[in-house]
């Protein structure tokens, strides 16, 4: 203490004297008045300027995301506008914007229109409004949205019995329901009773569809396997014992035994199958679409009728969470623009979880070797400033190498060892959810051992000399002081990974994500989690619905809504993390009495 | 930490030891057995300029060890230790016996090495980089530094308090059941009675029975302090270092610590590193004066507060320099 405020002392007097001297004492003066650092004020407005601009920015790309995201499935009305050349444009708002009438855009326009809008603009209005109208019923008219002029409405009509239906393939209708019929029978006519005759039955017909689909999927699904299995059975002993040998002929009518006994449970599949289509196909719908043409839809087809116009707040209400529902935990039909994404969530977490089960301990474990055993000096520096820089590495090149190394090397080798009769068919030699998971650890290693290193450093010498001086090893040290004491800092290092790995998706492309996964990687089917199989990620959801969809305006609600839910996910697994670091620092580090 | 004596007062420091020593010569012809004789005979001219002096140019002196020091069974025996930081010689070749069952302290202005003789004793210095040493401590009559000694079993016959009170991250119980988890010991039973017999030993008792399983880090600073000390005896080490173990503590809390040190002194044979004169002489048995990594003198903390060989001593413990 002595020592450290003497050379203080002497710079002290040294100034004092320096500033005797009235020249440079002047001249100091004059400068620090002109300078604007001097002042503290004007550092104050760029700091803080500068954490506004930074916070505004995240808060409102959060609330764009929460807005767009949260209005997606909200029911609106379905409008219906007569223009003034004589077409009926029926659906719902999707967005409105101005426009500005420049000559381009009015030679573009109707006749009728045009006249109008020249006539405003010779007013003086030179801008407009449009809306984006959501007109579905793609199979009649080839296309899913319309913009349409306010200058071209001659009248705007809310009809109490257009009505929407969300169907399993080409995507929405819109129309008023005409007539219902059984076979050809018209059981119902008008909107009201047909609507009330469609409510009445879709249920029914609905629940046909699902069994059907499920029987398609499972039943089918499950006598498939089991019959791929004996035939992979027969292929191992094949290669085992060769083509001639006794155990292959048994083998051999074995196979021919089971294949029997399929043939005549996939008959019996097939006859419900037939039977369950024939039924569901029954009733039909007729609808008068708005360009007054009458079409006829499957009740099959339908997945939901919705009467908009006719719903009070309570049931818009129901209807919204519905479609949360429907969103979460439904497959995604229609190329992923419609449905659900449960297979992606589920990929997601899957994914997430094993890679920090895989980065959590293996960099805890390096972070300790290089804190705690490896002796400081150039090799550890080099290996450190490598850790860092790995960070720094863009995640497509840990894709290809994952690729290259996961799925092609290691892969091939498991493959070849315990997957052989599989083969030339890959079974882990190609993506999977386990070599995305590893790679997505490898791209966040660097960051939990940076985390673990820093968090293992802060540790108080006096606490590892107390415990050493207790006769405890390096080993029981590190073990029962250094890591309770470090873990809310390694936690800090698992939240940056997890937030990191969760939203990353180049990488992913290459080792394992796929735009549509039939089987998802964890099922009830022993050994339940099944990290060879490939899988659906949110992130690439996003990608691929946004920018690979044919009908991107229609993809446009799944990607913000995609996108909530991907950030909520980050969120929330953040938001755990977080909770158990507190809980953890408030057990092993309290503040200094 | 390198800290040097303010230069500003050594010329009055010279003269005082010049003219103390004169003196004490006189008072005391013969007296100390031990002494340098021949060595103070052949430098006259700088035992004039003050042993200190002396020191801090790099010389060497015999200590002055009182008689009594030897006549008592010992439970550490420093046997011309000498401890190198990198190139920094931090100890010069003590040779100090510490007496079985007493309170011994050790005292001297900073950077006198008196904290790294402590450290020494139980080889925690070793832990750091680039450190050596030379000569050997006995601890019982076994070696400390020998090449075969198991440095691990070895901490376990010794318990040691900080300067700065260190639990840790765990609950009343464990921290001070730690030498024995540590060993291996899982025996409830046995944990529970070492437990409450050690926060007994450390007067902690009382105040902690009915929170043994809440955190160690809920306690006051004294109460830290103790539960160390709980720690330390946990293990029945057959000797207690401790490294200035009131410095952080109010003066409520360091009487506690003194009398608990005054209570299980006789049980446990103790080594104390102090800053604090008055605490040295209030608790000790013993007490040892070092200056820069050199012994100067001791003896019976009685003689060496009331009646010193040396002037130097004698400046040190009054005040008058350090």
């Amino acid at each position: 203490m002595i020592q450290s405020t003497a050379p203080l002392d002497s710079a002290d007097s040294g100034q004092a004297r320096r500033s005797d001297s009235p020249m440079p004492k002047k001249r100091r003066r004059r400068y620090a008045k002109s300078s604007i650092l001097a002042r503290g004020e004007p550092m104050v407005w760029l700091t803080g300027g500068s954490l506004v601009l930074c916070v505004g920015m995240i808060i409102s790309l959060i609330a764009l995301i929460l807005y767009q995201g949260g209005t997606t499935f909200w029911p609106g009305k379905i409008l219906s506008f007569k223009t003034v050349n004589g077409t009926v444009v029926q659906g719902e708002i999707t967005r409105s914007s101005s426009v500005t009438y420049t000559p381009e855009i009015i030679s573009g326009l109707d006749p009728k229109t045009k006249e109008k809008v020249e006539a405003e603009v010779a007013k003086g209005n030179k801008t407009g409004h449009r809306r984006l109208v959501r007109t579905g019923n793609f199979d009649l008219t080839n296309t899913h949205f319309e913009w349409i002029d306010n200058n071209s409405i001659q009248e705007e009509q809310e009809p109490e019995w257009l009505v929407l239906l969300e169907r399993r393939s080409w995507g929405r209708f819109y129309g008023i329901p005409k007539a219902l019929k059984r076979n050809d029978e018209v059981i119902a006519e008008g909107p009201e009773a047909t609507w009330k005759a469609f409510q009445e039955n879709h249920t029914e017909v609905y629940e046909g569809v699902e069994r059907f689909i499920g029987v398609q999927k499972y039943d089918f699904g499950r006598i498939h396997k089991s019959l791929e299995k004996s035939r992979l059975r027969l292929k191992s002993i094949e290669l085992e014992h060769g083509i001639e040998s006794a155990e292959y002929r048994e083998g051999q009518k074995k196979l021919q035994e089971e294949t029997n006994a399929t043939k005549s449970e996939e008959a019996r599949l097939n006859e419900e199958l037939a039977l369950l289509k024939k039924k569901n196909s029954e009733l039909t719908m007729t609808l008068v679409t708005a360009g007054g043409q009458e079409a006829t839809v499957p009740l099959a087809e339908i997945v939901r009728g919705v009467a908009s116009n006719q719903l009070n707040t309570s049931g818009r209400l129901g209807l919204y969470f519905e479609r949360w529902w429907e969103f979460l935990f439904d497959d995604p039909r229609e190329a992923n623009s419609e449905g659900g994404i449960w297979p992606a969530l589920v990929g997601t977490v899957i994914m997430t979880l094993l890679m920090s089960a895989a980065v959590v301990p293996f960099g805890i474990l390096a972070a300790l070797y290089l804190r705690e055993y490896a002796k400081a000096g150039f090799v550890v520096s080099t290996i450190r400033i490598a850790i860092n820089n790995l960070a720094g590495v863009p995640s497509i090149v840990f894709g290809v190498f994952g690729l290259g190394f996961f799925c092609y090397i290691v892969g091939s080798g498991i493959d070849e060892m315990f997957f052989q009769e599989n083969l030339p068919n890959p079974t882990y030699g190609k993506g999977g959810v386990l070599w995305a998971s590893a790679t997505l650890a490898l791209l966040t290693l660097p960051v939990v051992i940076v985390a673990t290193e820093e968090a293992i450093a802060a540790v108080p010498g006096s606490m590892r000399e107390g415990s050493y001086a207790c006769g405890a090893s390096k080993w029981q040290t590190i073990q029962r002081i250094v890591l309770p004491r470090a873990l809310p800092g390694i936690m800090t290092g698992f939240i940056l990974a997890m937030a990191r790995g969760a939203g990353e998706v180049a990488p992913l492309m290459l080792v394992g994500v796929v735009k549509l996964a039939p089987e998802l990687p964890i099922d009830s089917v022993a050994p339940f989690l099944h990290p060879e199989r490939s899988f659906m990620h949110l992130g690439f959801h996003i990608y691929d619905v946004g920018f690979q969809s044919q009908n991107s305006e229609a993809a446009k609600p799944m990607v913000y809504t995609t996108t909530l839910l991907l950030i909520s996910i980050i969120a929330g697994l953040n938001l755990v993390a977080i909770w158990v670091r507190g809980r953890l620092r408030r057990r092993f580090i309290k503040t200094e009495i | 930490m390198k800290t040097q004596v303010p230069r500003s007062e050594l010329p009055d420091e010279e003269a005082r030891g010049r003219l103390e020593g004169i003196v004490n010569d006189q008072s005391q012809p013969g007296s100390e057995t031990q002494s340098p004789e021949p060595v103070v005979r052949q430098n006259v001219q700088q035992q004039e300029a003050g042993r200190l002096e002396a020191i801090q140019r790099g010389e060497t002196f015999e200590p002055e060890i009182h008689d009594c020091v030897r006549q008592e069974e010992h439970v550490l025996n420093v046997d011309g230790f000498s401890f190198w930081y990198g190139d920094k010689q931090a100890l010069f070749d003590i040779n100090m016996p510490i007496p079985k069952g007493k309170i011994t302290a050790i005292i001297g202005p900073s950077g006198c090495g008196k904290s790294t003789l402590l450290r020494s004793i139980n080889r925690l210095n070793g832990l750091l980089a680039d450190t050596r040493h030379q000569g050997d401590i006995l601890l019982n009559g076994d070696s400390v530094y020998g090449k075969s000694v198991d440095v691990i079993q070895l901490r376990k016959r010794m318990g040691m308090v900080f300067q700065k009170s260190n639990p840790f991250p765990m609950s009343i119980f464990e921290n001070v059941v730690y030498p024995l988890r540590v060993d291996g010991e899982r025996d409830k039973k046995v944990l529970n009675e070492v437990c409450i017999q050690s926060l007994k030993g450390s007067a902690l008792y009382d105040e902690v029975q009915d929170r043994i399983q809440d955190s160690a880090l809920g306690l006051s600073g004294g109460q830290q302090q103790r539960l160390c000390i709980a720690r330390a005896i946990a293990g029945e080490p057959e000797v207690l270092l401790m490294d200035e173990p009131c410095s952080a503590l109010d003066p409520v809390a360091t009487i506690k610590i003194e009398d608990l040190m005054q209570d299980l002194k006789g049980e446990y044979s103790i080594v104390i590193v102090t800053h604090n004169m008055q605490q040295a002489s209030r608790v000790s048995d013993y007490c040892a004066f070092m200056y820069l990594g050199r012994l100067v003198e001791y003896g019976p903390t009685g003689d060496l507060f009331t009646n010193p060989i040396l002037p130097e001593t004698a400046d040190y413990v009054s005040g008058r320099f350090g």
